[in-house]
């Protein structure tokens, strides 16, 4: 076409699109590749190794008396064992579910019915429910009663009133035998 | 070039070379300021000399401090007792954690008062709000360190925000603890971010000024200089006005620090911290009572989104809103001085923060519930709806034709030609 001396890019526009495409693809590959560079340094926040390995937590409930509640340490969480009295188990089951804020029957929240399991720490911001001593204010459902914001949970640990937006968790836990549980 | 301002030989040879004395002759001495500032302009220069009070505090607490759980209640202590002047080194820090707000809080109702976030300022403005952000950051991992009861359960309430989140909430706030509570990495990270957050603000801070340099301070009157007959250099003026604030303020920031140390303080925090037990009352430090209250204003789920997901949006909209103030407000005029009616909103507005601070101190039963409701409304309806409203409605006071003439009556020499 010409004598000048173009650059062969000016001349065809495809080189130019070749071009584009080149820095573009680098440009991305360059991105993606500093995105993963970061996953490092947020996952070595995350749980290391030697926590997640005193994960599991095991409790002798043979000297746990009927009506009694003991609090121990799983994860650094408090969890409430509770052993019921009929009484207790009998409210717990004659609750209407529908009506709940959170609906779960006591046979979903406890394996056994005189032992319920839950973690001790309120569903609203993680304070801890008051109930374990016997002088304890306890609420009107006889369960635990959070005095930060007044949440009130039955004796299955359901939220019945309050802010509170969900039950009290039910840790994963198995029997070992009638008396030995292994939380986590 | 060199400038020609200099005379000695090695400030010129320095000067030629690295201009730092044409920098500070710039920006500190022959710095054009308008000349009718009043001394609710003094609180920036005081923001930045806390600042600088809590890094170098801050520094020598931590050559004696251990941010471990089973040692930093002790080491706190220890820098209480043993170590030398040790005491002196908290107080200052503690309490300089509280001036630091002070200075700031008025800093920033200085601003909404004269209108200084209009343009040409919205960046300095928004720089500003990020700081604020940046030094609640600093100062709510800062209270953690001591490890007392309210470090610990404060510590614990606010991390557990959250999990307020849909779906990733719960996976943020064990990433957050590093562990399954908070723990010792939990303590770790956040020595770790207390140390390094301070030297974010200073660098924004730096960002801030610059913006301030180029377009220069905003006054009272709101409008722009026109001329050198508007202002007054930076030196000796301003620095002498600024050191007379200054003495004024150590002497309050001291009377604390030496005769009321734990005046701001809660009593819990010297309780070592316990997770076992949740202390009767949880309450943030002072600073943070607005946005407490904020946070507990909405007990109501609305459709599907939780109270709890709702009261965690608002808290941090209530800092958020203030990002897109310069263009909430719709009115031309800067000061409050010539707005009749936004003035009287401003107050409003200002006894309602107030007001938020009162109802965050005090626990979220009966009369306080719907106080805290109506409060948190008006804190948003203020900016969302009053702001943008009156910008259109109101009939602004005739503003003045120049500074130098609103100040000195009838202008001064070297200004207006009549
Ligand atoms: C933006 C500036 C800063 C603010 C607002 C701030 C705020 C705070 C607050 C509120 C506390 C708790 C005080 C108490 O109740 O005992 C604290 C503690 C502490 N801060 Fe800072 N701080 C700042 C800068 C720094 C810097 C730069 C360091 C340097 C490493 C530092 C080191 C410490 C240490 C070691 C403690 C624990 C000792 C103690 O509790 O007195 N701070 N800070
Ligand atoms: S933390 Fe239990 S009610 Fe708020």
């Amino acid at each position: 076409m010409t004598d000048k001396a173009t650059p062969a890019s000016l001349d065809h526009p495809e080189d130019g699109s070749r071009r584009d495409f080149l820095l573009i693809t680098t440009a991305t590959v360059g991105a993606v590749g500093a995105a993963l560079a970061a996953w490092p340094f947020i996952d070595s926040m995350n749980p290391a190794a030697d926590v997640l390995a005193l994960a599991s937590t095991d409790v002798d409930l043979s000297p746990v008396q009927e009506g009694q509640r003991i609090t121990v340490v799983w994860r650094g969480k408090p969890v409430f064992i509770s052993h019921r009295t009929a009484k207790e188990i009998e409210e717990a089951r004659a609750v209407k579910v529908e009506t709940l804020p959170d609906p779960q029957t006591d046979e979903e929240r406890a394996q056994n019915p005189e032992w319920l399991i839950a973690v001790g720490i309120c569903t609203h911001l993680g304070c801890i429910p008051l109930g374990q001593k016997s002088g304890d204010l306890r609420g009107e459902f006889g369960g635990w009663f959070c005095p930060c914001h007044g949440s009130v949970y039955d004796t299955a640990g359901r939220i019945r009133k309050g802010p509170a937006p969900t039950n009290l968790e039910v840790p994963p836990y198995t029997f070992g035998d009638d008396n030995t549980i292994r939380i986590g | 070039m060199a400038n020609p301002k200099w005379i000695d030989a090695t400030v010129k040879w320095i000067d030629y070379r690295l201009p730092v004395f044409t920098f500070v002759d710039h920006h500190l001495v022959d710095y054009p300021t308008p000349r009718n500032l009043n001394y609710w302009w003094n609180f920036g220069s005081l923001a930045g000399i806390v600042l600088v009070i809590m890094i170098a505090t801050g520094i020598f607490l931590a050559m004696s401090y251990t941010p471990h759980v089973d040692h930093a209640f002790a080491s706190v202590e220890r820098i209480m007792r043993d170590v030398n002047y040790g005491w002196l080194m908290r107080y200052l820090h503690m309490n300089g954690a509280t001036m630091f707000f002070i200075v700031v809080y008025i800093h920033i109702f200085r601003g909404l008062y004269y209108g200084s976030y209009k343009a040409p300022r919205e960046l300095l403005w928004i720089i500003g709000v990020l700081i604020l952000f940046a030094m609640m950051a600093t100062a709510f991992v800062g209270y953690v360190l001591p490890w007392g009861q309210m470090s610990f359960w404060g510590a614990t309430v606010i991390t557990n925000l959250f999990s307020a989140i849909p779906l990733v909430g719960p996976k943020i706030v064990t990433w957050l603890w590093g562990g399954f509570a908070v723990d010792n990495p939990t303590l770790n990270r956040f020595f770790a971010l207390h140390y390094l957050l301070p030297f974010i603000i200073f660098g924004l801070v730096f960002v801030h000024l610059w913006a301030l340099h180029s377009h220069k301070s905003s006054n009272p009157l709101g409008i722009d200089v026109k001329g050198e007959q508007d202002t007054i250099p930076f030196h000796p003026y301003y620095t002498a006005k600024d050191s007379l604030g200054l003495g004024v303020f150590l002497i309050v920031y001291l009377a604390f620090v030496f005769f009321a140390p734990d005046f701001f303080g809660e009593p819990d925090n010297y309780i070592e911290a316990n997770p076992l037990q949740t202390p009767p009352h949880i309450v943030p430090e002072w600073y943070f009572l607005p946005f407490y209250a904020i946070l507990r204003a909405i007990t109501f789920d609305i459709w599907f989104i939780s109270a709890k997901l709702i009261g965690v949006v608002m808290m941090f909209g209530s800092i958020a809103v203030l990002l897109v103030l310069p263009w909430l407000d719709t009115s031309k005029v800067r000061s409050a001085r010539f707005r009749p009616l936004y003035k009287q909103f401003f107050w409003l507005f200002f006894v309602d923060c107030l007001a938020l601070g009162y109802i965050g101190a005090n626990p979220p039963e009966g009369l306080f519930v719907i106080a805290g409701q109506v409060a948190t409304f008006w804190y948003f309806f203020h900016f969302l709806v009053i702001v943008p409203v009156l910008g259109k409605l109101e009939r602004p006071r005739p503003l003045p034709e120049s500074i130098s003439a609103a100040v000195t009556r009838r202008g001064v020499k070297t200004g207006r030609a009549s």
